[in-house]
């Protein structure tokens, strides 16, 4: 009997469970998927927690409603990975064998590496949405809140879903707009990027929002520390920010157990090549999603288009072929924008995102980087297809690799 | 030599990294406002080219910290507004991939 051994049961690793599962002859391999939480949380609905459109409840449902009965579950922290035994290590003190790895432990916030920024005003004037936790005080926070300086600054680059930060500031903009006390509110995006997102079209378009919006840019600040006394954050090269309620991304780290692997970056995240999804260094080792090193966004979406031809690849691994498929970077993130509306983007490691009409068979074009109501109610609709199709291996009508249908370059 | 016989990419850093030497790296160093290399910026201009070799991409700041024996503060110090940026320029790298 060989075994194939799934680390990390969030989106990544639950879609290459029910992809496989079924596919691998029983009688052959045994599946075995190993993480330390019962629950799972949809992401992308933290974003919406902070201004009262989503609870809690809406985000969450437990991760074994996901995993096919037969299914090896096994609920613990990972210690650490052994590549070159080909077993990992549990904190319950289990050892696994495998024959073939795959990683999809992810990536998450690293507070405490920003000096001054997990303190005394931690969850009291300064939070994150980027965990349940953070989204829950935020919202608690915010409910009572009469207005002031409202500064989101993202700490460094890479982050999962880049998107979201200005996601953010625009529902803020609506959310206290609807509350009635918009001009008594003001926001300010901070971000060590030289505009509002990281490709030159998209970030020059998403600027131009964020002024009819009347929300500040400072760009190319690299926080160094926060002073909590006088509420403002400092850059490196010392220019300062003043806040009442700081929004604070955090820099985005893969988990410890990687480090402790000995198999990551500066930040984490595993070596991988970035159109086979093997490990560079691991030929039985194949990562998918946050967890990878890739010059691609860290998005569920991304993930998805990662898990179609990872799935390809296994098998070929398996059955001794060369790894034909190859991913190309694709990435597809609905922007929220407020007021009912959205803005759709559509990219690669090659093509960054461009205007233009983005088709999509039943459902009708989508406008890229425009904002219509259409592309918010994709961003609902993402919800729905996430729980019912995506987490469940299901085929998405949209194609892995991206396509210029419609695309104005 | 002049800056138009060199060829530059998209972001104005160096098209071929065959043209780069010393004298390349001051008359890049000034475009970026700085007017003198000295044997701190020499560490991280040579780290830089040391990593790229390596692994085919510039550094981030995050590794340069951990990696470099110069600390955040000081890379700022030496290469005001974007350490790891303009050190890859004045290394002859292209821009850092790293974020996306
Ligand atoms: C606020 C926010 C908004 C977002 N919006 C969007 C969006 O609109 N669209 C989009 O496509 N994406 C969005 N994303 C990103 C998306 O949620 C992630 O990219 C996606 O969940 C990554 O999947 P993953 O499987 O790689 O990691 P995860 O889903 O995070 O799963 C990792 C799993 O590994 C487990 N694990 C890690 N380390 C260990 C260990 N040592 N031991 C045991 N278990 C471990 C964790 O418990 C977790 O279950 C958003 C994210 C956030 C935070």
């Amino acid at each position: 009997m060989k075994k194939l051994l799934i680390l990390g049961g969030g989106t990544a690793g639950t879609m290459m469970l029910n992809k496989l599962n079924g596919v691998l002859d029983a009688n052959d391999w045994q599946i075995t998927i190993v993480d330390q939480f019962e629950t799972h949380y949809y992401q992308p609905g933290f974003l919406f927690i902070p201004f009262g459109i989503y609870s809690k409840k809406d985000v969450v449902k437990p991760k074994r409603d996901y995993f096919p009965t037969g299914t090896n579950v096994v609920m613990s922290e990972i210690d650490k990975i052994e590549p070159n035994e080909n077993r990992v290590l549990l904190k319950n003190n289990q050892v696994l064998t495998y024959d073939v790895l795959i990683i999809a432990t992810g990536s998450k916030i690293s507070p405490d590496e920003i000096e001054g920024l997990k303190d005394e005003l931690w969850f009291k004037n300064i939070f994150d949405f980027y965990t349940i936790e953070g989204a829950c005080a935020l919202a608690g926070f915010f409910k009572n809140w009469q207005g002031g300086k409202l500064v989101l600054n993202i700490a460094e680059m890479p982050i999962k879903c880049p998107v979201a930060p200005l996601e953010f500031v625009f529902l803020a903009d609506w959310y206290f707009t609807e509350r009635g006390i918009r001009d008594k509110v003001e926001i300010h995006f901070v971000t060590p990027l030289p505009g509002a997102f990281t490709k030159p079209k998209a970030s020059s378009i998403l600027g131009d929002f964020l002024d009819k919006k009347n929300i500040k840019l400072t760009s190319e600040f690299s926080i160094a520390k926060v002073d909590n006394e006088n509420k403002k954050i400092i850059s490196w090269d010392e220019k300062e920010v003043p806040f009442d309620v700081l929004v604070s991304i955090p820099p985005n780290m893969g988990d410890e157990a990687i480090a402790r692997s000995g198999m990551g970056d500066e930040f984490n995240f595993i070596p991988t090549n970035k159109h086979t999804l093997q490990s560079d260094n691991y030929k039985n080792i194949f990562i998918i999603g946050d967890a990878t090193n890739l010059p691609s966004s860290k998005a569920g979406s991304v993930a998805h288009f990662e898990a179609d031809i990872l799935f390809e690849n296994i098998l070929s691994y398996i059955n001794g072929e060369p790894l034909r498929a190859s991913f190309d970077g694709h990435a597809n993130c609905f922007i929220e924008s407020g007021f009912g509306k959205g803005i759709l983007i559509d990219f690669n490691y090659d093509t960054e995102p461009l205007p233009g009409k983005f088709p999509l068979p039943g459902v009708g074009p989508f406008s890229l980087l425009e904002e219509t109501k259409m592309n918010h109610y994709g961003k609902v609709m993402f919800r729905w297809m996430y729980w019912n199709q995506l987490l469940t291996g299901k085929e998405l009508p949209i194609e892995s690799n991206m396509s210029m249908a419609g695309k104005r370059g | 030599m002049s800056e138009l016989t060199l060829a530059r990419d998209a972001d104005g850093n160096l098209a071929n990294k065959a043209d780069w030497n010393e004298e390349a790296a001051l008359m890049l160093a000034k475009e970026e406002g700085i007017e003198l290399l000295n044997e701190r910026r020499w560490v991280v201009i040579n780290f830089m080219r040391k990593v790229f070799e390596e692994k085919g991409d510039a550094p981030s700041i995050r590794r340069l910290t951990k990696e470099s024996g110069i600390n955040t503060k000081e890379l700022y110090e030496l290469f005001p507004g974007g350490p790891a940026k303009k050190a890859a320029k004045i290394a002859g790298l292209p821009k850092p991939k790293g974020c996306i």
